[in-house]
């Protein structure tokens, strides 16, 4: 049999094995910071370090939104219902090649049967793709009017149009709409978890610090509220939201709902915790020395779990904005006009308008490419902060 | 054994307590009082209001009194069968939750086999051939199907079925049979539609079980016992289902009972893109027009369905693993 010993210093052995794989000498390792120790371990696994970069890439979009939409995500055009996503091209009719990339205009023709609405590339009208291009209007952050976008087309001609990946059935610009949802959609899942997590430290911070009867009580409360199915409970709390508050109040409240049934699991893993370190030395040695409880638990028991808690955030922020997908898409979140990825989905709703537009369900690619990513980087961060992990 | 079945019996009865206040909670949450709501509609659709009928009804739900005395009315009507008025279909909740809620169930048991069947042997797969290329196909595989939001996988579904096969999928069963009444035919219908949104509910499930299961067997196959076992010349077949798989299908005997409450959710929303006439796009109706007694019966069943799944898990796990029935 292993004991402890032999089983930390073999697990020691491995993982100073792995890191000097990565080419960390020894003699680093030795005077390296727990956060470094993580960062070199947190570098081996790939995948995590792809969800990481993809994460940040779309809290850029979130950040900022306006500049990288091309168009205002409200503005609507009637002569530009479902169109369908613009080619963008190098080459032009003649097989000329345009260092500057460019789409062609558009012809709108009515079907004499249907009288559904059909468009073709006009390959006379050529309008390149300027980079931080003006367009329509904006206040950045509430701070600065401009009208630069990120990329556009510089005209004002009346069939230049740059509908990246298609237009709605009120002809928005899908691409600017799936970019401001991004900020809802990103952030309700960002303050959800924070939210979440406020709560999940203190009750499980008391249940696993103090335990005897407040534990029994937590946990027994943790366990309920487990027990009933989630969709159907946020279904009936956001139904009671009344229809006429104002969006940010709505979101506000989604928030709260969603984060009212999310702290448990973290609660668990505090609670965890909290159970195993209340018997280490160190925290016995700091009681010994007349520390007040306070100062115990922030600074000696808190920065040993963080890494923890960070990794089991990362791994529920998904799920929140899932919910929030979830519920905005069948017609409890958030309403229009707020933009958050479950209200673009909603429009997908009808499977036959999916048929004549499946670039609508194109935000649900987002929250799919979103809830990996944000797997992944949990995954390995969990991986990284856990010493005896393999 | 009795005695922990009793003792884990017992700890229901406050849970059911309490879910059953909070469903009430939830009845009374948007503003005005239920009869209030039941005499605007009777009046939009011009009928007459009988003053008796309403005085008995706020009576019968103890309206205009303190809330324990509501909330003890209408407790005492459901264990007595009464769930209260529909106010949007003007008849008993009873009438309209029952048949709907035995296909929720019936539609989470059938996921739930479902996954179990294809998660259990792929798992033990996986963790026997560790690192082979069937098992980075179904690790891929899992993080795909955990990654990918049920509803999305319904109308991807629906989608595909519509513009390559030129059928609509939906329902729960074909039209002959949406109205009869129920028979063996019936049921065989039934079976043909359901595996569409089983499928669509089931891989999330199967993902996440796929991954427990493998992780699992790798903590076991590598233990002495498995060891000792092969060196007593035991065939390969015979070793894994007899010792490993038994200690390592544990955790899906605990996790029965909360993977309901999942099933119970998915199946919610995946209904109701599907349209399937299950509890969840009654319930998500009943939300909207605000017909609370629906909307609170539907909560207070599903939760109670969750809680006898927990209750069963338990007990099965009890069975399983005799170390459980002594820690307590």
């Amino acid at each position: 049999m292993e004991t402890e010993a032999t089983r930390v210093m073999r697990v020691g052995e491995e993982a100073k094995g792995q890191l000097e794989e990565v080419g960390v000498s020894e003699e680093r390792i030795f005077v390296a910071s727990q956060w470094q120790l993580m960062w070199w371990k947190f570098r081996k696994h790939k995948m995590a370090l792809v969800g990481g970069v993809i994460t940040i890439l779309f809290y850029i979009v979130a950040l900022f939104c306006e500049v990288i939409a091309p168009y205002d995500p409200q503005s609507y055009s009637a002569a530009y219902k479902f169109v369908a996503p613009q080619k963008i091209h190098f080459f032009d009719a003649e097989g000329k090649f345009h260092l500057r990339p460019f789409v062609y205009g558009l012809n709108r023709e009515r079907d004499p049967e249907t009288l559904r609405a059909t468009y073709t590339e006009d390959e006379t009208k050529i309008y390149p793709i300027y980079l931080f291009a003006p367009g329509d209007p904006y206040e950045f952050w509430g701070l600065l009017e401009t009208d630069i976008h990120l990329f556009g087309l510089k005209t004002n001609e009346k069939n230049a149009t740059l509908f990246l990946i298609g237009a709605d059935r009120l002809g928005r610009d899908v691409f600017s709409r799936l970019a401001y949802g991004a900020r809802i959609s990103m952030s309700i899942g960002l303050v959800g978890v924070l939210l979440s997590l406020f709560l999940g430290i203190i009750l499980g911070g008391i249940s696993g610090y103090y335990g005897g009867s407040m534990d029994m009580a937590i946990q027994r409360a943790i366990e309920f509220i487990r027990s009933i199915p989630s969709i159907p409970l946020w279904m009936a709390l956001a139904a009671a939201l009344p229809p006429h508050w104002p969006p940010t109040r709505v979101y506000l409240s989604i928030t709260v709902i969603l984060s009212f049934i999310g702290w448990t699991g973290l609660a668990r893993v505090v609670r965890g915790r909290f159970l195993a370190l209340r018997e280490e030395d160190f925290v016995m040695a700091a009681r010994l020395v007349g520390s007040s409880e306070l100062r115990i638990i922030l600074r000696h028991m808190v920065p040993s779990f963080l890494s923890y808690i960070i990794a089991s955030m990362t791994l529920s922020i998904p799920g929140m904005i899932l919910s929030e997908t979830s519920l905005s898409f069948l017609g409890l979140g958030l309403r229009p006009p707020a933009i958050s990825w479950g209200v673009l989905l909603q429009e997908a709703q009808n499977v036959r308008s999916v048929a004549l537009a499946p670039w609508l369900l194109l935000p649900g690619l987002a929250v799919v490419a979103v809830v990996l990513s944000f797997n992944f980087l949990g995954d390995g961060l969990r991986d990284a902060a856990d010493p005896y992990a393999r | 054994m009795l005695q922990y079945i009793f003792r884990r019996v017992l700890l229901t009865i406050p849970t059911i307590i309490v879910i059953s206040m909070i469903s009430f909670v939830i009845i009374q949450l948007p503003p005005g009082d239920y009869l209030s709501s039941y005499a605007a509609t009777l009046l939009q659709q011009g009928d007459i209001i009988d003053a008796q009928i309403l005085a008995n009804l706020r009576q019968r739900y103890g309206l205009g009194q303190p809330i324990y005395v509501q909330y003890t009315k209408w407790i005492w009507g459901i264990l007595h069968g009464d769930f209260g008025q529909s106010l949007e279909w003007q008849v008993s909740v009873a009438s309209l939750i029952w048949e709907r809620l035995a296909l929720t169930l019936a539609l989470s048991l059938f996921t739930m086999l479902f996954t179990w069947l294809l998660a259990i042997p792929i798992g033990i797969y996986s963790a026997t051939h560790q690192y082979s290329i069937g098992d980075y196909l179904f690790t891929f595989l899992g993080f795909v199907g955990l990654g990918v939001p049920n509803f999305m996988l319904a109308l991807v579904l629906m989608y595909i079925a519509l513009t390559f096969f030129g059928q609509s999928v939906g329902g729960l069963f074909s039209p002959e049979y949406m109205r009869a009444a129920w028979s063996w035919a019936k049921f065989v219908d039934m079976l043909k539609h359901l595996w569409i949104p089983m499928i669509i509910l089931g891989t999330g499930g199967t993902a996440g079980l796929i991954r427990t299961m493998r992780a699992q067997m790798l903590d076991e196959l590598h233990k002495p016992y498995v060891i000792t076992a092969r060196s007593k010349g035991l065939t390969e077949g015979k070793l894994l289902w007899k010792y490993p798989v038994r200690v390592a299908l544990n955790p899906f005997f605990s996790t029965v009972g909360w993977a309901l409450p999942g099933l119970i959710s998915g199946a919610t929303i995946v209904s109701v893109v599907l349209s399937l006439q299950t509890t969840g796009p009654l319930m998500l109706r009943a939300l909207t027009s605000q017909d609370m007694y629906l909307a609170g019966s539907f909560l207070f069943m599903l939760s109670i369905l969750t809680i006898i799944g927990t209750l069963i898990s338990d007990i099965v796990l009890a069975a399983m693993d005799p170390r459980i029935r002594y820690v307590e």
